[in-house]
């Protein structure tokens, strides 16, 4: 008789992050909380390599409060040498480094039901949806916008230039004439791409038809 | 935990009043309270009325005045930029703003909150200085009071000697010249016999070159050439020519530019036509001290971005200057154009210094579009590309790599002194528009002969070329090469006509103006797409048509059309003085509203305006029921 009751006991964190999702009241989005984050990782492959380090910032009105910002740097049980030179994220230094549990559990708290902005948005969160997974739980429930497709609504329409053009963040940066010196911290990169989505979306809102919401990304692509 | 972003914050902070005063300490625990905002150019941080924030403002990136309204008329009461604080002085004062904060430029501003500022002022005494001489200056951070006050604050005045430097300079008419192949020798004596410091070597009257006192001593005293040598051995060439009627100011600023002491005065202002007269730099010394000689003197001496940033600010005070004047348009806009010109120069000089090798084959910087034309007021979109010489394939792509990253440096530089980059990327650092001579004459070749409407679009903007650095020789053979896959064309000329019939007449069907139906100008004017493109596309097809070589600018182009017409020599004036007046509109409207100029809202302009540009509007119809006719182009549309 166990049946309608086999629902998966979770821990409290992960039902306080939940709770965040079952008020369903809509939020107008010029007043709700942003959060623009970046990860880095020991490499690219979604199954083999694992989470460095979450940076983060948070944005309400297009205001980002430092005091509101995240930076967390995850224990690594292999140690990968290829990866120190990327990330100058060296292996057992004085940064204080975090289980991926204790990360996990802090990220959580710490976005909330922050709508979640990224630069290839898929990667980063794909990238914490498996470390999710190793954990038990399912994927993370807020919606998520990238910056690509925000800026490449920017662009013009023309055939002169490439309309399929992947942008880079240092393209971006570039064009935006953004000051690079922090590029590959996680943190560094949070707070560019927090730049390139205020710009972007003060750019697209000049459009009375412009919708964020629109841009919003599907589910079933992390 | 660690936080990289209040590192940064701090790493900035601590370089400037009154942050400079604090501990390292100090100065991290606040900046982990700051908050970071990113504004558009001309957005508002506080308006005059509005209560206080709980907190005071350094700017990060970018510019902001704090304005004021007087009888409903705006002023500016101060300027900051990099590094300046504003909104404390309110905080204190407990009173709600009285001024209004708006960004000049894009701009990065981090917030400070009284409350964890207010405690570390008991704990400092040099805070307290710093807060008291700000307090009692006008200008609210005393150490931004000595740059702001040149820059900003001199009003113009202009006498009348400033306008009489705008008149046309008289030239010697008589003038002595010489073959290029008569001995060095014979020529010198000449110089003697009319107690002269240059004579002008040519063919058939056509300028090929000068030679000065300075060519002399040090080409052919230092031993290098005898006195038996033929005078083209040693001459000076190409001549700088003008036409008649270059002003005073003109005149002196392109011999600063070109460090030369003469310039030749022909018949079209060009090097292919006859020459009239010459003008040398001890006709006009007397004249010097005026207002754009200084700031091209500052330009060539500039030696930091920020600073050319402060010249170019400088330049469009004195744009404003000329506007409110009401001096003709020619005027202004050629001594602005020289001013631009030199700015532009002196960046890329810049540059070559700072890629610590010479460039491995001549170059030359192209500018294209309105500054190719010369018909850029206000500061636009960037457009520009560059043509090297030809070199060998293997080493092709080394050569081609070190004109990107050059083109990167300066693009990048030209942006932040206010030329936005171009949003279509045509630019030089876009490997597309960085190709050696023959690549160019290649892509126009295809452009020409197979032609579509990006083709055209794309011809549109690099014809319209003008060489703002490098060898002229490239560029010279690129325009020959324009004219010659041109030359009875008919097809593309055709195409071309088109598509400068494309944006039909300004005016609707009942004499209203069409405005923009859709978007971010939605019941604005678009000025440019329906009104100065159509006559400047005319323009353009025109001079293609009839293989007018050098002529860039839409106005002059007409002008010399008038001369190849005399018996339509009203109609094309009426053309030049309408493009005149266009573009005039365009830049009295943008240093209105500190924009492009671009769209204008109707509702603001007097009747007298509206009237002055339906005028232009019916040249504009009528050059264009001209081309439709005389391109034969009613099966195209």
């Amino acid at each position: 008789m166990a049946w309608p009751f086999n629902k998966k006991s979770y821990p409290d964190y992960w039902n306080d992050y939940v709770n965040h999702f079952n008020k369903q009241k809509k939020i107008a989005l010029e007043t709700s909380r942003f959060v623009v984050l970046d990860t880095e990782t020991t490499g690219f492959d979604y199954e083999k390599d694992r989470l460095l380090c979450i940076g983060a910032v948070s944005m309400i009105h297009n205001v980002i409060l430092v005091k509101d910002s995240f930076e967390m740097y995850i224990k690594q049980e292999h140690f990968n040498p290829k990866t120190v030179e990327i990330h100058g994220i060296i292996h057992n230094t004085k940064i204080t480094t975090f289980t991926e549990e204790e990360a996990i559990i802090r990220f959580l708290d710490y976005i909330k039901g922050s709508v979640l902005v990224a630069h290839h948005a898929v990667f980063d969160i794909k990238m914490i949806n498996i470390a999710l997974k190793r954990l038990g739980f399912p994927n993370l429930k807020n919606q998520v916008l990238d910056t690509m497709d925000l800026y490449a609504k920017t662009r013009i329409k023309s055939n002169i230039i490439n309309q399929k053009k992947m942008y880079s963040l240092d393209d971006i940066a570039e064009n935006y004439a953004i000051n690079l010196s922090d590029r590959h911290t996680a943190a560094g990169d949070a707070l560019i791409t927090a730049f390139v989505f205020s710009k972007t979306t003060s750019t697209l809102n000049k459009s009375k038809t412009f919708k964020l919401e629109s841009f919003f990304l599907k589910p079933n692509r992390f | 935990m660690k936080n990289t972003i209040a590192e940064r914050v701090a790493d900035f902070l601590k370089n400037f009043p009154p942050f400079d005063q604090l501990s390292k300490k100090d100065v991290f625990s606040i900046s982990e309270e700051v908050t970071i905002s990113y504004l558009e150019k001309g957005k508002l941080v506080y308006a005059a009325g509005d209560a206080l924030h709980d907190q005071f403002y350094i700017i990060n990136k970018g510019a902001v005045a704090l304005n004021k309204e007087v009888n409903s008329k705006t002023q500016t009461l101060d300027h900051f930029d990099e590094g300046d604080i504003f909104g404390l002085r309110p905080l204190f004062a407990k009173e709600n703003y009285a001024t209004s904060a708006v960004t000049e430029e894009e701009s990065i501003l981090y917030g400070i909150p009284l409350a964890v500022f207010k405690p570390l002022i008991a704990q400092n005494k040099d805070i307290v200085n710093f807060l008291i001489e700000s307090f009692a200056s006008n200008t609210e951070n005393p150490f931004s009071k000595e740059l702001n006050a040149d820059v900003f604050q001199s009003t113009l005045e202009f006498d009348s000697k400033e306008l009489f430097e705008l008149q046309p300079a008289r030239y010697v008419k008589k003038v002595i010249t010489a073959k290029p192949n008569v001995s060095i020798k014979s020529v010198a004596q000449l110089m003697q016999k009319h107690h002269i410091g240059s004579i002008l070597i040519e063919d058939d009257m056509i300028p090929l070159g000068i030679v000065t006192n300075k060519d002399l001593r040090n080409k052919v005293i230092t031993g290098e050439h005898t006195i038996e040598a033929e005078a083209r051995a040693i001459m000076s060439s190409p001549v700088l020519c003008y036409p008649k009627g270059v002003s005073m100011s003109q005149a002196q600023i392109a011999m600063l530019k070109h460090n030369v002491s003469h310039l030749c005065i022909t018949a079209d202002g060009t090097p292919n036509s006859k020459i009239i007269g010459i003008l040398s730099q001890h006709d006009i010394t007397m004249m010097r001290g005026s207002n754009p000689a200084v700031l091209m003197k500052a330009i060539k001496r500039s030696n930091s971005t920020k600073e050319l940033n402060r010249i170019r600010k400088k330049i469009m005070v004195l744009l404003d200057g000329f506007m409110q004047q009401n001096i003709p348009l020619t005027q202004t806009s050629k001594i602005i154009f020289e001013l631009n010109d030199a700015t532009v120069k002196r960046i890329i000089e810049r540059c070559i210094i700072k890629m610590g090798k010479q460039p491995p084959v001549s170059f030359a910087w192209m500018s294209l579009g309105s500054q190719g034309r010369k018909e850029q007021l206000l500061h636009t979109d960037q457009d520009n590309a560059i043509v090297f010489d030809n070199v060998e394939d293997v080493k092709l792509e080394a050569v081609r790599d070190y004109f990107l990253t050059l083109a990167k440096k300066v693009n990048k530089r030209l942006n932040s002194i206010g030329f936005d980059f171009c949003p279509a990327e045509m630019m030089a650092k876009n490997p597309k528009w960085c190709l050696t001579l023959d690549e160019w004459k290649n892509q126009f070749s295809q452009w020409t002969s197979n032609t579509g409407d990006d083709e055209i679009l794309l011809s549109s903007i690099f014809f319209d070329f003008d060489i703002t650095y490098g060898d002229a020789r490239l560029t010279n053979e690129l325009s020959d090469h324009i004219l010659t896959i041109t030359k009875n064309n008919d097809l593309f000329l055709a195409k071309l006509g088109a598509s400068a019939l494309r944006s039909a007449s300004p005016l609707g069907f009942f004499r209203q103006f069409l405005v923009e139906s859709d978007g971010e100008h939605k019941d604005f004017f678009d000025l440019k797409k329906r009104a100065i493109m159509p006559i400047v596309d005319a323009g353009r097809l025109l001079a293609l048509s009839n293989q007018i070589k050098n002529i860039n600018n839409t106005a002059e182009r007409f002008e010399k059309m008038a001369e190849l017409f005399p018996d339509d020599k009203e109609f094309y004036l009426a053309c030049s003085y309408t493009t005149k007046a266009l573009i005039k509109f365009r830049t009295k409207q943008g240093l209105l509203h500190n924009d492009s100029g671009r769209f204008i809202e109707l509702s603001a302009l007097t009747k007298e305006e509206k009237l002055k540009l339906k005028r232009c509007f019916k040249t504009i119809a009528r050059v264009q029921e001209y081309i439709k006719l005389k391109f034969n182009l009613n099966n195209f549309l």
